[in-house]
């Protein structure tokens, strides 16, 4: 076969190029252009060097932030996956169920998020929330507006409500994709439930669970709006999440520099994360 | 190892049983004699899948029991009936090795571990796996995962029957005979009880002793590969065993012979009458063909020779009804139109689809 070369086609990729320079790649560059420069006002600039990383590296603030935001995404990990898999093993394979199921666990996921923040907000609230009036009513102390703990326990919950559906609808892709002789196979050999989890049902789903880790470790790391309008952070500081700092150092500060510098910080340590959580996961396939 | 006993089994996925469509299974009163080798032999959707998880027990039948020995297995689940089972795709654990994949029915029965090992190695042996024991399940060729699968189920020294479903379908073809004669020579070297469950007519008349066709969810002819071939008891198994397969041609009963378009032909079955549809049926191999000019047989056009190796087959004519014949080779073939003669003791009378038995119906 010979190929024809024509180089008028390149311009058939100009506009996604365009496109892709003018949404990510610019405003990318804008923001390192930022972190090493340092400004006093009426757009002139002075060359800075690295010092906004040190900075931002060495401080504290940011140091908090980053540990309340591994925090987070960590214990709503720890829940969301294992509850996801649970639910999906216990949702119904074939009927009229199926249909049903499987919009009920695409409605939170349907809801924008702000929405989903006041939704919250409201229902936790303890003087006229669901939540909150329950809770008091059975003797817990319970105001997610004063106490850290309260605030914690209630933004973990919302995003479990939130986010829990994804993880069953893959999970639930991974397990309906098994063919039946493999359950028939595992009757003969007289496996437990617990080993055809183990020895079918995981490892089938193992590629669909991979990426809802990584989809939900992403999102959970970026999450901005829904812990903004529930919590707006507080109290004090105590559920001030990476994005939410920034956010208050970029634009509450104005500190173009740090909050650039940041930035960077913060994308880089989402790649250097997905990475790793990709390579564990993905490690015995090649094998 | 057991008798394996069909008692009167009916089996209906649905919910309506009025009509003979709602049964996937019709009743099936069936023995399989214990270290038995049975092909179940059919076209897709009739029955034969179905048949095979009644024994397994991945089915309740509707109707009847099924006994292994004098045992009454039919309210029991898969894993008390000690059988193994290879599906049609090979079913493999994929995290699991070789070895630990052969060991698992084992472990899960909580066999002591050095029994395992043993009972484990001498599998593998048998099966050509003992190189790859160490190795991922999952790497293996399709043929290596479906001796995997076969092994799980030998590995049990309880096993009653072992039921294979299709095995071969995702094999290479070149692999397929090698594999099918390890299946023959296992059998010989285990004795157990063997059902080989296909749509392949060589795979099945390879493999079994006994060969079971099933039609529409009935069984319509049991009997030795040669019984098949030389005595279908329904034109369905001569249509379906044998290629080509056999003639089928409408006739009438006259004083004990069928009589074709005007053509008087003697046939088998010793038959005064007989009701229904009636039609004659015999091979293309039991046919001669003749030139013109004999004296007797049934006169017919020449449509086409197709060549099929070792013979050729005469397509011929016969007032619309085409009528094949074997030719081997060498044997002259006549251009402007010839004389059929079939074999008398091989040309059967068939009544609604089925060989009128002998003294014909009333």
């Amino acid at each position: 076969m010979n190929k024809t070369v024509n180089h008028k086609a390149w311009f058939l990729v100009l506009p996604v190029l365009v496109l892709v320079a003018f949404n990510a790649f610019i405003p990318l560059m804008t923001v390192v252009n930022y972190s090493v420069q340092e400004t006093f006002g009426d757009n002139t600039f002075f060359w800075a060097g690295l010092i906004w990383f040190e900075d931002v590296l060495h401080s504290e603030r940011f140091h908090a932030a980053l540990v309340r935001q591994l925090t987070f995404t960590f214990t709503i990990l720890a829940i969301e996956i294992p509850l996801g898999v649970v639910i999906a093993l216990t949702m119904p394979k074939r009927g009229i169920w199926v249909p049903v199921c499987l919009v009920t666990m695409a409605l939170p996921l349907l809801i924008p998020w702000n929405v989903v923040g006041a939704i919250w907000n409201i229902f936790a609230l303890p003087e006229i929330g669901l939540l909150g009036q329950v809770l008091n009513g059975l003797g817990i102390d319970y105001n997610f507006t004063r106490q850290p703990g309260a605030a914690w326990f209630t933004l973990i919950a919302m995003d479990v409500w939130h986010w829990t559906s994804l993880v069953v609808l893959l999970a639930y892709a991974g397990l309906v994709s098994i063919p039946d002789a493999f359950y028939q196979a595992a009757k003969i050999d007289g496996a437990s439930t617990w080993a055809i989890f183990r020895h079918i049902q995981l490892p089938k789903m193992k590629r669909v669970l991979t990426i809802a880790v990584l989809l939900r470790f992403m999102d959970s790391f970026n999450i901005y709006t829904e812990p903004f309008v529930l919590t707006g952070g507080g109290p004090g500081n105590s559920t001030t999440l990476l994005s939410i700092d920034l956010v208050k150092l970029a634009l509450g500060q104005f500190d173009l520099g740090p909050a650039a510098a940041m930035s960077l910080i913060y994308f880089l340590i989402i790649l250097a994360l997905s990475w790793i959580f990709y390579t564990l996961m993905m490690r015995d396939e090649e094998r | 190892m057991a008798k394996i006993t069909l008692a009167g089994v009916r089996h209906s996925y649905g919910s309506t049983r009025d009509d003979r469509a709602d049964w996937a299974l019709q009743h099936l009163d069936e023995t399989w004699e214990d270290g038995g080798a049975y092909a179940l032999l059919g076209p897709s959707g009739c029955g034969k899948t179905t048949l095979l998880n009644i024994v397994s027990g991945l089915l309740r039948p509707t109707e009847g029991r099924v006994l292994f020995d004098d045992r009454d297995v039919t309210d029991q689940p898969p894993d008390q009936r000690h059988i193994a089972q290879v599906f049609q795709f090979p079913v493999i654990y994929d995290t699991m090795t070789v070895h630990d994949n052969l060991a698992f029915p084992l472990r899960n029965r909580g066999v002591d571990e050095t029994r395992v090992k043993a009972r484990v190695r001498e599998i593998a042996d048998m099966l050509e796996l003992t190189d790859m024991l160490g190795r991922r399940a999952r790497g293996l060729t399709a043929d290596g995962k479906q001796k995997i699968s076969l092994g799980r189920g030998l590995v049990r020294e309880d096993v009653n029957i072992v039921m294979f479903d299709e095995p071969l379908t995702v094999i290479d073809p070149h692999l397929k005979w090698q594999l099918r004669s390890k299946l023959k020579e296992l059998h010989q070297r285990v004795g157990l009880t063997m059902v080989y469950v296909t749509h392949d007519q060589t795979e099945a008349l390879t493999f079994a002793e006994q060969v079971m066709v099933m039609n529409e969810g009935q069984v319509v002819q049991i009997g030795t590969p040669v019984d098949l071939f030389e005595c279908p008891q329904h034109t369905f198994v001569g249509h379906f065993i044998g290629s080509p397969g056999m003639n089928v041609l409408p006739c009438t009963l006259e004083g004990g012979k069928a009589v074709v378009e005007g053509h008087a032909i003697p046939i088998a079955n010793p038959v005064t009458s007989a009701a229904g549809r009636l039609e004659i049926g015999v091979r293309p191999e039991f046919i001669d063909l003749a030139d013109r000019g004999a004296e007797t047989g049934v006169p017919v056009e020449i449509l086409k020779v197709s060549d099929a190796g070792r013979y050729r087959v005469v397509h011929t004519c016969l007032n619309g009804f085409v009528i094949k014949a074997l030719v081997s080779e060498g044997v002259e073939i006549p251009a402007d139109g010839a004389r059929l003669a079939l074999a008398p003791e091989k040309t059967r009378l068939y009544a609604d689809g089925w060989l009128v038995p002998d003294g014909g119906t009333p």
